[in-house]
């Protein structure tokens, strides 16, 4: 589980994180500036925490009203993120792992 | 004894690494400070030195620094991080060693820093921090095997037991460490991009393959409480029932000590009043400080059930998970996320809850929480309205056994939040705010409270209470004192002789102002010291109607005697004038060194002024109408 995957998943099943249902595992694909307005640092922030391709993720748990903020579990850690934040990572499912 | 210059030459190992990891309580044990030490992220927002002295008898000096997810600062407080490891912080030395500290159950996440530390070419040493914890968790780390793929020495630590730092000890003795060793040492790299990072974490990746540190948990303890803990129904309905039993607590469960200190101090001053015989010491003492001062220590159980509750609630994880479920309020007023917890610590003081905002990257919302956190209610105003709750609303259950007492002060913990978000709401519409809040909070794993760290915090708290009441209230109620007892009554006088004193003629014209919102002459009086600390109120009330009583309810204690004296609108109204408590001078002293100006601290005691005294009007007004 430690490899990074060799061949870059189909476009067709990536989403961003803001789309992952939540218990859903995921692999991280990429991390980019959802929004032009987005804060520049933001997406070097969210690598230097761990939103890394290969890094396997999973909503714990969503807000309810507006459906934010997010905890994400990244690695070893959770982290809570807003939905424009969440919406730079892009991740593919990996149904095998879902808990 | 070394004088100041032998600890500078003493060689300078400053602590980094993640948020969180616990670099404040590794530095506790090394250097035998008690630095305040909880469960999340960014507790430590300043620099903190203490002096290790090592079995061989070696001082070295330790350096305690913000946790930072990068050498690349975003937040004041990794400014104040880097600043140091880069040696560019003005009148600073560039420590000669670096120990840095990683969390053993989360390295796939603190390696990258150790990673970025070593490329400076620094010479460090790694923690593994919480051992403990990644041994019980099934985490197999080999610090040898560590220590060979990093090329750096691994010690284990253990941040919260005592001897948990014995290696680290060794090491540090061991080092041929002097003073300026690493001024020299490698300069400051370009800031890394998000492939310079991802590098990093393939070598991360590689080197826990190797060394074991990995484990594939599914769902772990942490997530399974997450799931009740934040869940959209039951999360907020649990933080609710947490809060309304901590004030429900702070009334139920302090009647008996709070009876036992009332009875002491009374009995004390009997006892001095039955032994000295009649002059102005004994005045002094029984009138001026007995009165005040034992007005004052009354609250301390209070003080103690409030910090009780908040320093679990620290300890276990809890807060940020708070900060989560209330993100939402926070945003709908464009405030970031993380202004929760600098404004939640404001609950225990101002002070500190204005340090903490720098952990908010963007400035305006730095700003902006900073002015709204003296509307959350500190504790030293818990004795003022205790005082208060305790004279006029009757202890009675409402609602199926809850306490009427704790309810209203519940309600006045809400009343300072809803006004800040008002405030925070008008402060951000003003002028163009930065789009996009920032939340990026880190929700660490939950842990037991340690009963040892709960022992310790709130002895601290019982130490900062008593030292206040012991010498800035002391000393203000013995001023208040004197100022009330001359100059002396003219002969043939018939009031209490406080009236003709320089404090009952201050009180008189000040209550021309304080009239129209129903405070008396020693309500006025009593305003003036709050301003050096709140509950220096109930202390000034305290030694002014001592001294305004007359022959023999004199040793009669404060809260029936303002339940006489007070209607329920001039009760409700200084309740009201407390919410909005305009400063304590401390607090803006801090406004001042955070924000580096003038401008602000002004604006802030103009603004909680207005809003004290408009508060206050409409609560007098509204009660004299409905009366």
């Amino acid at each position: 589980m430690n490899s990074r995957p060799i061949i870059a998943p189909a476009a067709s099943q990536q989403l961003a994180l803001t789309d992952l249902q939540p218990g859903v595992s995921a692999r991280v694909v990429a991390v980019a500036a959802s929004h032009a307005d987005a804060p520049q640092e933001l997406s070097k922030r969210l690598a230097e925490l761990g939103f890394l391709p290969g890094e396997l993720v999973r909503i714990v748990a969503r807000g309810w009203l507006a459906r934010e903020p997010l905890a994400v579990r990244v690695g070893t850690g959770t982290f809570a993120l807003r939905r424009f934040e969440a919406a730079c990572v892009r991740v593919c499912p990996e149904p095998a792992l879902t808990a | 004894m070394d004088g100041p210059s032998g600890v500078q030459a003493s060689p300078l190992v400053a602590l980094v690494g993640n948020p969180n990891c616990g670099k404040t309580a590794l530095f506790n044990l090394l250097t035998g400070s008690r630095q305040k030490v909880a469960n999340y992220a960014g507790v430590t927002v300043e620099r903190k030195e203490g002096l290790l002295v090592t079995p061989a008898g070696r001082r070295v000096r330790i350096l305690d620094l913000p946790g930072a997810y990068s050498l690349d600062a975003l937040t004041p407080d990794e400014h104040v991080t880097a600043d140091i490891v880069f040696g560019r912080r003005g009148g600073e030395r560039r420590p000669d060693f670096f120990v840095c500290v990683t969390d053993a159950t989360n390295l796939r996440q603190n390696l990258r820093l150790v990673l970025a530390l070593k490329r400076l070419g620094l010479p460090m040493v790694v923690a593994l921090n919480m051992s403990d914890v990644a041994r019980r968790k099934g985490f197999a780390i080999d610090p040898q095997r560590l220590a060979a793929e990093l090329g750096v020495p691994v010690v284990e630590t253990v941040g919260v037991r005592p001897g948990g730092v014995r290696e680290l000890v060794a090491v540090l003795d061991k080092l041929s460490l002097s003073a300026g060793s690493a001024a020299a040492g490698a300069g400051e790299p370009a800031q890394q991009t998000p492939d310079d990072v991802e590098r990093d974490h393939d070598e991360v990746r590689r080197i826990l393959r190797v060394v074991g540190g990995e484990r594939n948990d599914g769902l772990v303890f942490s997530d399974r409480v997450d799931a009740i803990v934040l869940h959209p129904v039951l999360g907020p309905l649990i933080l609710a029932v947490i809060l309304f039993l901590v004030f429900q607590a702070v009334f139920a469960w302090a009647q008996l000590p709070m009876d036992a200190i009332k009875n002491g101090v009374q009995l004390f001053g009997q006892w001095i009043g039955a032994l000295l015989p009649d002059s102005l010491f004994k005045d002094l003492l029984v009138n001026g400080i007995l009165a005040g001062v034992g007005s004052v220590l009354v609250f301390l159980p209070q003080i103690m059930i409030l910090f009780f509750f908040i320093l679990i609630l620290e300890d276990s994880g809890y807060l940020p998970r708070a900060a989560f479920l209330l993100d939402r309020v926070m945003g709908s007023v464009g405030l970031s996320g993380r202004a929760f917890i600098p404004l939640l610590s404001s609950f225990a003081c101002a002070i500190p809850g204005i340090m903490a905002t720098r952990t908010i990257q963007n400035p305006r919302d730095r700003l902006a929480t900073i002015m709204i956190a003296p509307l959350m209610t500190c504790s030293a105003r818990l004795p003022v309205y205790a005082l208060i709750i305790g004279a006029f609303i009757p202890q009675r259950s409402v609602l199926g056994g809850l306490q009427l007492q704790g309810l209203v002060l519940f309600a006045l913990y809400v009343a300072g939040v809803l006004s800040a978000m008002a405030v925070a709401f008008l402060l951000k519409r003003r002028g163009p705010g930065a789009q996009f809040q920032s939340l990026l909070l880190e929700l660490p794993a939950y842990h037991w409270p340690n009963l040892r760290n709960l022992a310790i915090g709130l002895w601290q708290r019982v130490e900062i209470f008593l030292m206040r009441v012991g010498t800035i209230i002391l000393a203000l109620m013995v001023i208040l004192w004197a100022l009330s007892s001359f100059p002396a009554p003219p002969p043939g006088a018939t009031g209490p002789a406080i009236q003709y004193s320089i404090a009952g003629r201050l009180g008189s014209a000040l209550a021309v102002i304080f009239a129209p919102i129903g405070f008396n002459w020693q309500i006025s009086i009593a305003l003036v010291p709050g301003l050096a600390a709140r509950e220096v109120a109930v202390g000034a009330l305290g030694t002014v109607y001592a001294l305004s009583a007359t022959g023999s309810n004199i040793s009669d204690a404060l809260t029936p005697l303002i339940a006489q004296s007070w209607s329920l609108p001039t009760a409700l109204s200084l309740l009201a004038w407390y919410v909005f408590a305009p400063q304590c001078i401390s607090t803006l002293a801090t406004v001042r060194r955070e924000t580096n100006s003038w401008k602000y601290p002004l604006l802030m005691a103009a603004y909680l002024f207005a809003l004290a005294y408009g508060g206050a009007f409409m609560t007098y007004r509204i009660a004299l109408a409905l009366a």
